[in-house]
């Protein structure tokens, strides 16, 4: 027996809700996908989506519907470790698909080299967003531990964004103190001092700072500034790009078990696969991340600020190592909040 | 307690003290408790449809129309209808026994009854996950049997019937306790069976109660966000009630006026529960002068 949300699916409200749209659409076969991701790609996966129904269509004569789940990285993981049945994972960073991977067993172990560039299809800059005509003056990322500035960060225990952000000024720290480990959390728990609110993910954070008006600076996803820079209050901020800052990469993966069960193995890993297109790449920046196809980089390349990268692979030895450093239970996350309070 | 018995305390009681204070108290008191709820109650549920109009009626209406948000409303109405079925038969069950009998535990009966209104709807969601998730106590067996409950309608439902637990059995309660059992009696000895002691004597009795009970078990139930939060994925035209449609829209950029047209839909709900609960009370009062006319037998 099968209850749940095929359950409900095939319940008598939603047979009237959709029978119009199955009826016109008997021979071909529908497919639903679901994809589980972080917060500030509600947008882009959405115009993706139907990019890549229309492409399977033409290529199989199947429907798929690829249905969207959003939330902080790291509360998403969560969920799907909890039973969440996720056809692809497409997360903040690399560590919340290893715990899919290690505690869920729901796929191998190696996904990383499944997929080009270490299954990162796009990546992003940490810049900061401030007020319209930056009253605080901020330039980079030292900035923000002045005591009079309010900082607009999320939660590092439930976002994905929130540990790039801190990530960021930790190695920003680091290459401006010469690798001094003692000064960087000196220098992160004033910025941490600063903060008024840690929204459970990046988007609430850009509703607080944006249509909220709380604080004076926005540490941000690069693609989440440049859509509030595009959007209809783009008049009221603008961008500070640091001097130096980390090259963020979420991955995406396919979750074996649950694409197993589901049937859906060729159609998740196609569907991932086409992020790499073209076509797909373009989508990728227009929404403002940063492609990894040099031809569509080049055609976008006037959108993105150039800036000094490090990786988290660089300095802090990957992400399994850096979230026990930083941000597992008595972390140094845990002492900067308690010092920073 | 009910307000429904309160309201009949205050009707049989009268004020005797209203007179004692000074006018001018008096006034003062009320101007102040008139502007505190004018500030915390009526401004922010005008500046709800004020917000929901902002860019025009259009935009209002097709966010209302579009086909999510009509998902939505389906899946509240699913699970407000599923919860307040399953309430109102556990309810009348319960209250039925307390009030009517006793019994050994029965103090610890009517504790567990209230025990969601002391626990926080989130800690109900999370309890739920760790019953029924993939990593918990039943998760491999119900993972093994292919029963989705955690992120899917069912394990919606469990949250929202935890939620909305006392409100029907603590309404009828005090009623029936009132009621004494008198009546019931009577009608035995007059040679009715249970079930038409029931049916004829008991339940028509507290008719108002009830319909008070549903309306006020249905408003939560529609309205509940924090347990069903939890349990939900949240996938917009899947897994969304109305209230998470609301959140999911505000993150959306943008997002801002479609989440308020939805908020309308609520604040609707909101005004039609307000207008009923009204009716009722004045049911109920009509009720009790009709009966305070009749003689009243001596025993």
């Amino acid at each position: 027996m099968k209850i749940g949300y095929v359950g409900a699916f095939r319940s008598p409200w939603f047979g009237l809700l959709l029978g119009t749209v199955l009826s016109l659409s008997v021979q071909a076969k529908r497919i639903e996908l679901l994809n589980v991701s972080y917060d500030p790609t509600r947008e882009f996966y959405l115009e993706f989506n139907k990019a890549f129904a229309t492409y399977w269509k033409d290529k199989t004569g199947d429907d798929v519907v690829v249905n969207q789940s959003h939330g902080g990285s790291g509360k998403q993981a969560r969920a799907i470790l909890d039973g969440l049945s996720a056809d692809v994972a497409t997360l903040g960073l690399a560590y919340d698909v290893n715990i899919l991977a290690e505690k869920g067993k729901l796929l191998s172990a190696d996904w990383q080299k499944r997929l080009p560039d270490n299954s990162a299809p796009y990546t992003s800059a940490i810049v900061l967003l401030v007020r319209k005509g930056n009253p605080k003056g901020i330039k980079d990322f030292d900035d923000l531990a002045r005591p009079n500035v309010s900082v607009i960060t999320p939660n590092p225990k439930t976002s994905g964004g929130a540990r790039w952000n801190f990530l960021a000024a930790w190695g920003f720290a680091l290459k401006k103190w010469g690798g001094d480990a003692h000064k960087a959390q000196e220098f992160v728990t004033a910025i941490y001092k600063n903060t008024p609110v840690l929204d459970t993910g990046a988007r609430g954070a850009t509703i607080t700072f944006v249509e909220r008006g709380v604080g004076d600076v926005l540490i941000s996803w690069e693609n989440e500034a440049l859509e509030v820079l595009h959007g209809k209050e783009k008049d009221q901020f603008q961008l500070v790009v640091p001097s130096t800052t980390i090259l963020a990469e979420p991955p995406v993966a396919w979750l074996d078990k649950n694409t197993k069960s589901h049937g859906t193995e060729v159609v998740a890993k196609a569907y991932l696969e086409f992020l790499y297109t073209v076509k797909g790449q373009e989508i990728i920046a227009g929404n403002f991340y940063r492609p990894r196809n040099p031809e569509v980089a080049t055609k976008f390349s006037g959108q993105f600020a150039p800036t000094q990268f490090f990786t988290v692979d660089e300095l802090f030895g990957g992400w399994n190592k850096a979230h026990k450093t930083f941000f597992a239970e008595g972390g140094v996350f845990d002492d900067v909040l308690r010092n920073g309070r | 307690m009910s307000a429904i018995v309160r309201s009949r305390l205050a009707a049989t009681k009268k004020s005797r003290r209203g007179s004692e204070e000074h006018p001018w108290a008096r006034r003062a008191l009320i101007a102040s408790a008139m502007v505190f709820l004018f500030v915390i109650l009526v401004v922010p549920l005008v500046n709800v449809f004020f917000q929901a109009l902002e860019t025009g009626v259009m935009p209002y209406l097709r966010a209302l129309g579009d086909a999510n948000t009509v998902t939505a409303i389906a899946m509240t109405g699913m699970t407000a209808l599923s919860s307040v079925a399953l309430n109102l038969a556990f309810g009348l069950t319960a209250s039925w026994c307390i009030a009517k009998f006793q019994f050994k535990g029965k103090a610890l009966l009517l504790t567990l009854i209230d025990l969601p209104f002391s626990v926080s709807p989130v800690v109900a969601g999370l309890l739920y996950v760790v019953l029924f998730g993939r990593q918990g106590f039943f998760g491999p067996w119900l993972d093994a049997h292919d029963i989705h409950i955690i992120f899917a309608l069912p394990g919606m439902i469990l949250a929202t019937l935890f939620v909305t637990f006392p409100f029907v059995a603590r309404e009828l309660i005090p009623l029936l306790e009132s009621e004494g059992t008198e009546q019931e009696q009577a009608a035995m000895s007059l040679g009715a069976t249970g079930w038409q002691t029931y049916w004829r004597v008991t339940l028509p009795s507290v008719k108002w109660g009830l319909l008070y009970g549903v309306m006020l078990c249905n408003a939560r139930a529609m309205g509940e966000f924090g347990a069903v939060y939890v349990v939900s994925s949240n996938i917009a035209g899947k897994t969304e009630t109305v209230p998470l449609r609301i959140f999911n829209l505000d993150l959306g950029l943008g997002g801002h006026v479609a989440a308020f047209a939805v908020a309308t839909l609520l604040a609707f709900l909101a005004l039609v529960t307000l207008a009923l609960k009204t009716w009722l009370e004045h049911r109920q009062n009509q009720d009790l002068i009709l009966a305070s006319a009749l003689p009243k037998h001596e025993h």
